[in-house]
């Protein structure tokens, strides 16, 4: 599936704004990330398997409360920085 | 006699780094490294070898630890950087928020990193930085919960904010902590206590408690490691050890100026010399260079009297204040001293103090810096 990268973890993807990834949970296509990307996934969710709190997940137009979302083919899974101060 | 020296510089939005000339006279920036990033600590391998570590996050991202090993000319991010186990219970389960300090291990063990981290929490490496483990010694310790309560902490949270090693005895520890006061293992972090006696507490109902103190900052001196000097949220202190007693030094330094501060500095010779820098914690704590008067203050007789090192810095007008981690000496002959400004702004004196003169501004406000000699 398609996953759009935002520009604050695009270091770990050679500049990428989107990758592929594969997963029937949004908790496996991040592990996925990781393989490919080492280190992306704790910068997204914390050691407790939290999403960070200054990061959004979207499957399509849903906000994703945490990774344990399932998905299905064709989803868009979007990463997004949110809004963290100054 | 004096050598190159090179200042690592963390700043609350990347890197940089300051060399000088074999004088201390000129000096040259490199940077920024990670720009973005909050960088809470900035440190090389004091052993050789030649590692540099960087504690780092973002405002949006999850924290992590960057290395190099080529003197900064490239960086790799470690492998599984600092994190408590998961935990069954989401409830309760801590997660570390930024690593705030890094300390290289004892002479002894190459290799051996020890972290402390937002929220208290201390980590070891034995790769040299690579991957990270949570020391239960402390962690899980039965007290953890009444070292560390709910809603204690800085604005910055609550802090595990130094590591300190005896260097004649690698099992023998000091951490600091901003909710419980200083704490010592002997059994290399697998058991602690606190070590809090004498150091006042003005934010709870007892004045003495065994802990719950918010030690700023630990200086252990290198050629007696008996000799500790602290910098509290509550006042300047000095144990020597095998004393548990804490005595307050800082009565002795002016009452307007008062013995506040972020941060303790010893001589890298001379037992009874320790320089600190003085904030305003009066009224509401606005945590100012006292007055707008910024200054050092060093004694040379280990507290039993102060005098002030202004010369060169704002007469008037000047509010900063110094972090933790942003005040630091060389090992030359004279000593020189650097510290980096919540402005910005780095500050040199190569003549122990006497003199102070700016070698850097217009920076990010600065968490660290570091003296080492220049590659």
């Amino acid at each position: 599936m398609r996953v759009s990268i935002p520009s604050q973890l695009q270091s770990y993807c050679g500049g990428a704004t989107h990758v592929e990834a594969a997963g029937a949970t949004i908790d496996e296509v991040l592990h996925d990330l990781d393989r490919r990307f080492p280190g992306i996934r704790f910068r997204i969710v914390d050691e407790q398997d939290r999403i960070r709190r200054h990061i959004r997940i979207f499957v399509g137009a849903e906000a994703a409360p945490d990774v344990n979302v399932g998905l299905k083919a064709g989803d868009d899974l979007l990463i997004f920085g949110a809004l963290s101060g100054g | 006699m004096t050598t190159a020296v090179q200042l690592l510089i963390g700043t609350r939005k990347g890197a940089w780094v300051y060399r000088s000339d074999a004088a201390r006279r000129d000096w040259s920036v490199t940077g920024p490294i990670f720009l973005g990033q909050i960088v809470n600590h900035f440190v090389v391998d004091p052993r050789g070898g030649g590692t540099m570590l960087m504690a780092a996050k973002t405002g949006h991202l999850g924290p992590t630890i960057f290395r190099s090993t080529d003197a900064g000319a490239t960086w790799t991010e470690a492998a599984q950087p600092p994190a408590f186990p998961k935990s069954t219970d989401p409830r309760s389960a801590r997660a570390v928020e930024h690593t705030f300090w890094l300390e290289a291990g004892h002479a002894d063990e190459p290799g051996v990193w020890w972290a402390g981290a937002s929220p208290p929490g201390l980590f070891v490496s034995h790769d040299d930085g690579v991957t990270w483990e949570s020391v239960a010694g402390f962690n899980d310790h039965p007290m953890y919960d009444q070292w560390v309560p709910s809603g204690a902490g800085t604005p910055d949270g609550p802090l595990l904010n130094q590591i300190a090693i005896d260097p004649r005895d690698a099992k023998h520890m000091y951490i600091a902590t901003s909710t419980g006061g200083v704490f010592e293992s002997r059994d290399r972090a697998q058991s602690w206590a606190p070590l809090n006696k004498g150091v006042e507490v003005t934010f709870g109902p007892d004045p003495y408690p065994e802990f719950g103190q918010d030690a700023h900052s630990i200086a252990i001196h290198p050629l007696n490691p008996d000799r500790i000097y602290q910098q509290n949220h509550c006042g300047i202190y000095r144990i020597d050890r095998p004393s548990r007693d804490w005595r307050r030094i800082g009565e002795t330094m002016p009452a307007d100026v008062g013995d506040i501060g972020f941060t303790v500095l010893t001589h890298p010779r001379e037992v009874d010399t320790a320089w600190v820098f003085p904030m305003d914690g009066t009224t509401v704590w606005p945590r100012t260079s006292p007055g707008g008067k910024p200054a050092v203050y060093r004694t040379r007789d280990a507290g039993l009297s102060w005098e002030r090192q202004d010369a060169g810095f704002p007469r008037e007008q000047g509010w900063f204040t110094v972090k933790r981690q942003a005040f630091c000496a060389d090992a030359g002959a004279p000593v020189g001293l650097y510290l980096g400004t919540t402005g910005g702004e780095v500050w040199m004196s190569d003549d122990e103090g006497a003199g102070w003169r700016q070698i850097g501004a217009h920076l990010p406000e600065i968490y660290s810096v570091l003296a080492t000699p220049a590659a």
